[in-house]
């Protein structure tokens, strides 16, 4: 099957990358963008099912990066809480609000969909801004305990380069086993003709909600690792800009593949934490162009490209053959 | 035709439609229909354009809920119910203007329609248990079986979007029949096709007949409706106008009335006539 | 200044509540016309206030001001066209989430180059007649709230002139209720939709010239302004033209009595939560037919 190849040579990459890189003084530092490549990944991979295979939108997900990052946050730094402990309780938080949004959201669509998701994601962020006692407020919330295993802290790059990783792969093997079953197969009907999957009997507005949830649940988790990544947090972080960028790595990569966010997330981390830092604040002028020139030029997205390419060696083969 | 006014559930009764009614805001669509469809039965829905007949389906197959009336299917009331549950109970639709899931696979639409007789959740999918990956073999089995008895096993690799609209609409039917349906909905299956593909129709719903599935079909297609089907029931402006066997139908003279056009003409026809 | 009596800050809020809340009848309405033209929503909405303000600010240093004004609305109503007959118009079979993005992918693009030309101050400019406060009903009201009472009165006036009896509005009118039809009858959609834009863009850059004065104006407002004045259009029944001025007035008010008497900090999250409500509850807004709504693609 063409995932097992693709994630073969993923997870050979992936090991080779930390290798290679720390050989490289001028680049040695890709494998700190590369930890953000994997936290943003777990986000843009839930909402590639959400948006490519059940055909939803959601311009608010840093709502829910940002609700797993402060309640991991505000739970070590304010009670004392184990960061693994925090970690379980940010997703479950985020579940319970996703859900609570995610039912009478769903039942809108396209436009409606888009703007209840964006007027929720910035709501989010007002909130993070003004309840300075438990945020930090626009100041922020520093301090936040990296992770430990068995006591040894995860103080090293390296060592949080393959927490995130290993979780991603195994966030990237479950959703692959996901989009190839029945349920897959019910998000893709939600996505072609919401009516003739109702008539088949897929319960098409408890797969949505099911579906956002989980997307939801994986930016928590993404906003976690990020928190004790990092160690503070800023409302800033989590803005109506960032939502959008999310949306591009699922949209620029290719909405309708796990591989084409995974491509997404990749170039445009690379892009935002290295490339474009000539440009400094004008990055949103190169943002606005790529999503503009994909949209219009290369609605597939990146991946399809690949695919594309995969095909014309197909034809060429099949020709001379 | 008495038998139909029979409140309590006749045994060989399938479908009970009772006094339906249907308004969207000021407009009438259905009012005080009532008939039956008996099981294994091919029952033929006709009337000219806007008589309601697909406000009709839409109602059966839960879309809305009715305004009035009841429908029920073997004695258990089904109006008012949600799509799924209907669907779940035994009753299937294609639809008039093809609602095929175009960028899937012509065998995964059909799998698709496997969807309510197959239970993976997505714990055991993302795990990809066992059971999981036994029950996946078979819906891709079963899904198999029903592209060929519609003749579709060729196309199961190519996108439905790309097929023909003739082997798009068979594909719907594979689809609802994976369901496993105790009542198939055809809503006007037809349309669009050529003489060739008609044939192929008709002796597809004859087949559909032969595994005891009942099927009710709403069609333009007067030679299709008179060749094959057992009862028909004549709708026009939302109400019953007449019932009965073919022969009977194609005389009766409020039928004709209502049609004035081509569909006068047939029934005015030697083929028509005789 | 002298602490204003209960009622005198009553009337103080009432009266911040209709000035800003005609800006959002105003963005409200140029929501309206584009979704009645094209059934979508035009997410750089706001971005066309945005610029109206920036621009008013710049040309009122070297201009007079009814000049100046006019400048900023033909400017802002250029880059509406642009936007249209570049991004919107060659894509025709778009899906809606395509649409989506695109007018996204311009509002960023349009604060970018906000931004790169004004960078990120806050720019403030004199009020039209004047800073001495009027006097009315025990508060202190700024002059330039009536300048922007006004403007929106005129603009609602010959929005609804147009609409009524000219050629060109009548036309529009007949898009929104059926495209298909219109174009049979010789109405060139294509063109009705370039000037729903640039309706919109004008409509859009008088609303943010005109508030400036008052409220400041940045590159980075537009996102915040747009969705309020969405909250109001779909509060008034999207696609209805008296239902987004009664609308915004109304969300006008309500977000500055809640400023007023309850928390500043959570002024915008109020019309935000409205917007919500309205499309969780009742989509087709308060004065939208229910039963129409439910065709619309909700």
């Amino acid at each position: 099957m063409q995932d097992r190849t693709a994630l073969l040579s993923l997870i050979v990459l992936l090991v080779l990358f930390p290798v290679f890189v720390t050989q490289v003084e001028a680049i040695s530092h890709y494998l700190d963008v590369m930890i953000f490549v994997g936290i943003f990944s777990l986000i843009s991979m839930g909402l590639s099912l959400l948006m490519g295979y059940a055909g939803q939108i959601s311009l608010g997900h840093a709502a829910f990066f940002g609700l797993g990052a402060y309640t991991s946050g505000i739970l070590c730094v304010k009670l004392a809480v184990s960061p693994w402990l925090a970690m379980v309780a940010g997703p479950l938080l985020t579940a319970v609000v996703a859900y609570a949004v995610g039912v009478p959201s769903l039942k809108l669509k396209g436009h409606y969909l888009a703007m209840a998701t964006l007027g929720f994601g910035v709501i989010v962020r007002i909130v993070l801004n003004e309840e300075v006692g438990l945020t930090g407020g626009p100041s922020g919330l520093s301090d936040v305990p990296g992770l430990k295993i068995l006591g040894a802290p995860l103080d090293s790059e390296l060592s949080f380069y393959i927490l995130v990783w290993t979780l991603v792969l195994l966030v990237l093997v479950f959703c692959l086993n996901v989009v190839h079953s029945r349920i897959g197969r019910a998000l893709r009907s939600i996505h072609d003709s919401e009516l003739a999957a109702d008539a088949m009997g897929v319960e098409t507005a408890r797969y949505k909600v099911m579906i956002f949830v989980l997307s939801a649940v994986l930016a928590s988790l993404g906003g976690s690792l990020y928190a004790h990544y990092v160690g503070f947090l800023s409302p800033s972080s989590f803005n109506l800009l960032f939502s959008i960028k999310l949306v591009m790595m699922v949209v620029v990569g290719g909405m309708r593949s796990l591989w084409g966010a995974l491509l997404g997330t990749w170039l445009l981390t690379f892009l935002g934490n290295e490339w474009l830092h000539v440009f400094k604040d004008f990055d949103i002028l190169v943002y606005g162009a790529i999503l503009l020139l994909v949209v219009m030029a290369l609605p597939e997205g990146l991946v399809s490209v690949v695919s594309r390419l995969g095909e014309v060696r197909k034809r060429g083969k099949e020709s001379a053959g | 035709m008495s038998a139909m006014d029979a409140r309590r559930h006749q045994p060989s009764e399938l479908l009970h439609v009772d006094s339906l009614e249907k308004s969207f805001g000021g407009i009438r669509a259905l009012q005080g229909l009532t008939f039956s469809v008996a099981e294994g039965s091919i029952k033929a829905v006709i009337g000219p354009n806007g008589a309601g007949k697909t406000t009709l389906f839409n109602l059966i197959t839960g879309l809305f809920a009715p305004t009035g009336g009841i429908i029920s299917l073997k004695g258990e009331t089904i109006s008012g119910r949600r799509p799924q549950e209907i669907a779940r109970l035994g009753v299937s639709r294609t639809f008039q203007n093809v609602l095929v899931f175009g960028r899937m696979t012509v065998l995964e639409n059909v799998m698709v329609g496997r969807h309510i007789r197959s239970r993976a959740s997505i714990l055991s999918t993302g795990l990809r248990l066992p059971g999981m990956r036994r029950e996946e073999r078979q819906i891709q089995a079963r899904a198999m079986e029903y592209l060929g008895f519609v003749g579709l096993e060729d196309r199961a690799r190519e996108y439905a979007g790309n097929l023909p609209l003739g082997e798009q609409k068979l594909l719907e039917v594979a689809r609802a029949l994976a369901t496993e349906p105790k009542i198939l909905l055809l809503d006007e299956p037809a349309g669009g096709l050529n003489t060739r593909e008609t044939e192929r129709l008709a002796e597809i719903i004859h087949r559909i007949r032969g595994r005891k599935i009942t099927v009710v079909l709403v069609e333009h297609d007067m030679n299709l409706v008179m060749e094959n089907s057992d009862e028909i029931t004549v709708i026009s402006f939302g109400q019953k106008i007449a019932e009965g066997k073919p022969r009977e139908i194609k005389k009766h003279p409020a039928v004709i009335e209502a049609y004035l056009g081509e569909e006068a003409d047939y029934l005015n026809s030697p083929a028509g006539r005789g | 200044m002298e602490k204003l009596s209960l009622g005198g800050q009553l009337v103080q809020y009432l009266f911040t509540g209709v000035t800003v809340g005609s800006i959002y009848g105003m963005v409200a309405l140029g929501f309206n016309i584009i979704y009645n033209v094209t059934e979508m929503i035009n997410f750089a909405q706001g971005e066309f206030v945005m610029l109206g303000g920036l621009i008013m600010v710049f040309s009122a240093k070297f201009l007079p001001l009814p000049v100046a004004f006019l400048l900023t609305i033909a400017v802002v109503c250029a880059v509406g066209i642009l936007m249209e007959r570049f991004t919107i118009n060659p894509l025709k079979n778009a899906t809606v989430l395509t649409l989506i993005m695109v007018t996204i992918a311009v509002s960023i693009l349009l604060k970018g180059i906000a931004m790169f030309i004004w960078g990120k101050d806050s720019y403030i400019m004199l009020p039209f007649s004047g800073t001495e406060p009027v006097q009315l009903f025990g508060a202190a009201i700024q002059t330039q709230t009536f300048w922007i009472l006004g403007i929106s009165g005129v603009v609602v006036l010959l929005l609804t002139l147009f609409f009524r009896k000219t050629r060109y509005g009548k036309a529009m009118l007949a898009c929104a209720n059926n495209a298909e039809a219109a174009r049979l009858v010789g109405i060139k959609v294509n063109f009705m939709v370039l000037l729903s834009f640039a309706l919109s863009a004008a409509i859009g850059a008088a609303a943010g010239a005109v508030i400036t004065p008052i409220s400041l104006m940045e590159y980075d407002r537009g996102a915040l302004l747009g969705l309020k004045g969405f909250g109001a259009a779909v509060l008034g029944g999207l696609g209805s033209f008296s239902g987004a001025v009664v609308a915004g007035l109304l969300l006008g008010i309500v977000e500055s009595l809640c400023a007023g008497f309850v928390s500043s900090g959570y002024k915008d999250a109020v019309a935000l939560l409205l917007l919500l409500l309205v499309l969780f509850v009742r989509p087709s807004g308060l004065f939208g037919n229910v039963e129409a709504a439910k065709i619309k693609k909700f």
